[in-house]
């Protein structure tokens, strides 16, 4: 222990007229169990009250603070300062609006992402408030909500070739959703559904395979199965369609 | 700047907002809900453990109903709860989870067949029917008489907060995320709307709304160790106390949850000790047995933070830099228990304490966790005071908890009391008209735009607002935790005054520009001192124990005079205390007072029974 923590930490406001972007450094000492969360609080409270950023849960859970950190998308509060050298740089995730400083937007992207997937269940049925509720083998529940442990931090996004070139890319965590809803017998949508949303170069024919998603991604989901999965059925799916007697 | 006008404004985007917003969207009315994040990032998604509902398909939940559900809770809250609003609850409970089941809940599913299961430290066999396969399972709480807590994995928050948010898209209720409301615009007799910041540019917005949903969850921040997200700092609860004419229900009644790690006092769900972990003193001995015999360590959490911080004074604790705790074991339950039913409880102890729970001990000690307090409704989830503005979750005294929640008892509530009100308010909406005053709205806009004048130009004083909140932070932590007497309270209320008149001349260091994090927290800095004097006051007012309100000088649960509920209202901005008045925990009993059958303690009885022919 004993270091003495450099942070260089974007900061822009785009609301302050006549300032540009610029790198600025502050100094702390390390304290036993210090995370990024309780590093920028402190820099907060002690150095500079406009600085930007978001927490929320602080526990991993919610995927508020994504950020850059050294370079790599990862989650602040559960990045352990004693695991970074003295030097930390932190600045915004790509891709998504910058709000200041650390501090984006991605409860509109994410919002715009659940329309175009249609995150939700598709199902014509009633809900009966009378009735006993539908079986599910417990198995296949549980493979659901491998699927459903995203926590929607935009590490994946942040961190994918394609999203960086393409505007409209509908990144691992669209295409993770979107395997969720397949594998839910709930949700009555077809392959011939689904290749409507990703059968093109916006969706799983973009994805360039470098897999940086799967790596960044804090809760450690098999993205890179996910995209595999679909990639082959939607490659299926647009076969079937040239095969003769296909609708 | 932007005015947005609809049918229903709901503060709030997490379970209970969104659950009114549906069932408003469902009946054709335009909804906004403002959200500080984004609608998933609320605090619900934290919740881990499950939802309460007397469904009854699994093996150690058999012989379950909508009754029993009801006496634990009850029970449970220690008598201080509103009868009628709980049963309303227990009957409605398993249909909210059948619903989020339909929307798509992927809810941990019966297995038939013999599994073993840990209680206590020991192991046990049941057997699970076959006819029951792949209807929705449970876990064992603490404080219930049957397995009721309906779970996936330990992400029940998660699972259920997605499923929810996409609902409210598939039917276009719109969140406007990152935006903050500042103050109710209102006449003195019906909410109009309220005014926001928008944290991503700092402008005001004006939204005006036939009918204002209070949904914006707890208020443990203003204690100093909380396990609450850092969003629930009381904003919301210091908004419409500021009306001076909406009361906040028992705001003394402050939940601490027996299991929060040290030091950031993250928590680790209640399912480590439904699943069969067991808390060890320093001598890594058992302890909850020998106080609470029958229940142990699943007694109610009021019960067991007590009987934890009762044997670390007995000197049974263990010495850390970060004071005194003791320890969770979940080792005996296994590696694949651990890893896959108690994932998130592995990755927070390895994550954040560097500790792995299948081989080493949890440091653990009770922290501020719940907050049952907040906006009093009555059970259609109206608040008091003004016409138009309604309240469920958290944020609300609708008061299915009385003086103790239940484990899995708020998580169910989010979405049962969010079904039940959105009918409620989906009446009002119908037999609504919008009248807005201009001038009234004008008034309001104008104070908080003065407010933010003086705040960024300095012009009350150079206060620092993060230095007032440590301040406000400490006295609560201090005086008004989990044992509490006359003394510490009175030194806490006389601290809160006068950290109160520091709040008033608060001025900002920054320039305040933009999504100036710091003029966030200083435009509802003094409103949270007030909330912190509702409860330190309250509980100084309380001359008796109940649930989780412990008084060391008045031990006895005293039913002759404290069958009540607190309501504070703020009456002038010129006081520095809160005005105390009180009315009955409840009109209906199905239930007389009596024993919990936990946690011990006298019983001063009521003075005539409240039915002809029931004895206390």
């Amino acid at each position: 222990m004993d270091r003495t923590l450099k942070f260089n930490i974007f900061r822009y406001n785009p609301m302050a007229q006549g300032t540009a972007p610029r790198m600025e450094t502050f100094v702390l000492p390390e304290i036993p169990s210090m995370t990024l969360f309780i590093a920028l609080n402190q820099i907060r409270e002690e150095q500079d009250p406009s600085l930007q950023f978001d927490f929320c849960c602080r526990a991993g859970i919610c995927g508020a603070c994504g950020m850059l950190i050294n370079g790599r998308p990862g989650l602040a509060c559960k990045t352990k300062t004693k695991d970074l050298p003295e030097e930390i740089t932190l600045l915004p995730l790509p891709v998504f609006k910058l709000v200041g400083d650390l501090s984006v937007d991605t409860g509109s992207w994410f919002r715009e992402m659940y329309a175009r997937v249609g995150s939700w269940i598709h199902t014509d049925k009633q809900f009966d408030p009378l009735a006993e509720e539908e079986r599910m083998d417990n198995a296949l529940a549980n493979e659901i909500y491998e699927l459903e442990r995203c926590v929607e931090c935009g590490c994946c996004v942040a961190g994918c070739g394609t999203a960086r070139m393409r505007k409209d890319f509908l990144g691992a965590v669209a295409l993770n959703r979107i395997a969720r809803f397949a594998l839910d017998p709930r949700d009555q949508r077809t392959d011939r559904d689904y290749f409507e949303i990703i059968g093109d170069d916006n969706g799983i024919f973009g994805c360039m395979g470098l897999l940086g998603c799967e790596d960044v991604c804090p809760k450690e989901l098999p993205l890179q199965d996910q995209l595999g999965f679909l990639r082959r059925k939607m490659g299926l799916t647009a076969i079937r369609r040239f095969l003769p007697g296909a609708k | 700047m932007q005015t947005f006008v609809t049918d229903l404004l709901c503060i709030g985007a997490g379970l209970a907002g969104e659950r009114v917003a549906i069932e408003a969207a469902g009946a054709g009315f335009d909804v906004i809900c403002l959200s500080i994040v984004p609608a998933r990032r609320s605090h619900s998604s934290a919740a881990q453990g499950g939802m309460q509902a007397a469904l009854g398909n699994s093996a150690m939940g058999e012989g379950d109903s909508p009754d029993v559900h009801f006496m634990d809770t009850v029970k449970g809250s220690d008598w201080g709860c509103d009868q009628e609003v709980a049963r309303i609850f227990c009957d409605n409970a398993p249909i909210a989870m059948r619903q989020m089941a339909h929307w798509g809940v992927p809810w941990n599913r019966v297995v038939a067949g013999k599994s073993f299961y840990y209680k206590g430290g020991e192991r046990y066999e049941k057997e699970e029917k076959a006819e029951k396969e792949g209807l929705i399972t449970a876990r064992a709480f603490g404080g219930t008489a049957k397995w009721r807590t309906c779970y996936t994995s330990d992400g029940t928050g998660h699972t259920v907060l997605y499923t929810m948010d996409n609902r409210a898209a598939q039917l276009g209720v719109a969140v406007h995320d990152k935006t903050e409301m500042i103050s109710l615009i209102h006449d003195g007799g019906r909410c109009l709307g309220a005014v926001a910041r928008c944290l991503k540019t700092g402008e005001l917005r004006v939204y005006l709304a036939k009918a204002t949903l209070i949904a914006a969850g707890g208020f443990g921040r203003i204690y100093r160790e909380s396990t609450n997200a850092v969003i629930c700092d009381g904003g919301a609860h210091a908004a419409v106390l500021d009306t001076g004419v909406v009361p906040l229900g028992n705001m003394e009644a402050v939940q601490f949850h027996p299991t929060g790690i040290v030091p950031t006092y993250i928590l680790v769900t209640e399912g480590c000790r439904g699943d069969g972990g067991t808390l060890l003193d320093v001598n890594q001995e058992r302890f909850m047995h020998v106080y609470e015999p029958d229940k142990a360590e699943l007694a109610s959490r009021d019960v067991v933070s007590r009987w934890m911080m009762h044997h670390i004074r007995e000197g049974k604790g263990v010495q850390s830099p970060y004071g005194q705790h003791l320890w969770l074991d979940i080792r005996h339950l296994g590696e694949e228990h651990i890893r896959v039913k108690l994932r998130e409880v592995d990755e927070i102890c390895q994550n954040f304490l560097g500790v792995d729970p299948v081989h080493s001990l949890i440091p653990v000690k009770p922290v501020q966790h719940y907050s049952m307090g907040g906006v009093r409704t009555n059970k259609d989830g109206a608040a008091y005071g003004l016409a138009g503005l309604f309240s469920a979750g958290e944020a609300a005294c609708w008061d299915m908890h009385g003086f103790n929640r239940l484990g899995g008892n708020s998580l169910a509530e989010t979405v049962v009391a969010g079904g039940v009100i959105g009918v409620k308010v989906v009446d009002y909406l119908r037999g609504a008209s919008a009248q807005y005053g201009t001038a009234v709205v004008a008034d309001r806009v104008a104070r908080d735009q003065e407010r933010i004048r003086r705040l960024t130009e300095g012009a009350d004083g150079s206060e620092d607002v993060y230095k007032v909140r440590a301040a406000m932070q400490d006295a609560l932590q201090d005086g008004v935790h989990i044992f509490r007497n006359k003394e510490g309270l009175e030194r806490a209320v006389a601290t809160l005054q006068e950290v109160h008149a520091r709040a008033k001349r608060i001025g900002l260091k920054s320039d305040g520009v933009g999504a100036n994090p710091e003029l966030a927290l200083a435009l509802k800095m003094p409103g949270l001192v007030r909330l912190a004097l509702c409860v330190a006051h309250g509980a100084l007012m309380r001359t008796e124990s109940r649930g989780s309100h412990a008084r060391e000088d008045f031990p006895e649960r005293n039913d002759r005079d404290w069958l009540t509920r607190t309501l504070a209202t703020w009456k002038s901005e010129g006081d520095d205390l809160p005005t105390l008045d009180y009315e009955p925990a409840t009109r209906t009993f199905e239930i007389p007072p009596g024993e919990r059958g936990y946690g011990g303690g006298k019983i001063i009885p009521m003075d005539s029974a409240p039915k002809p022919g029931k004895e206390n």
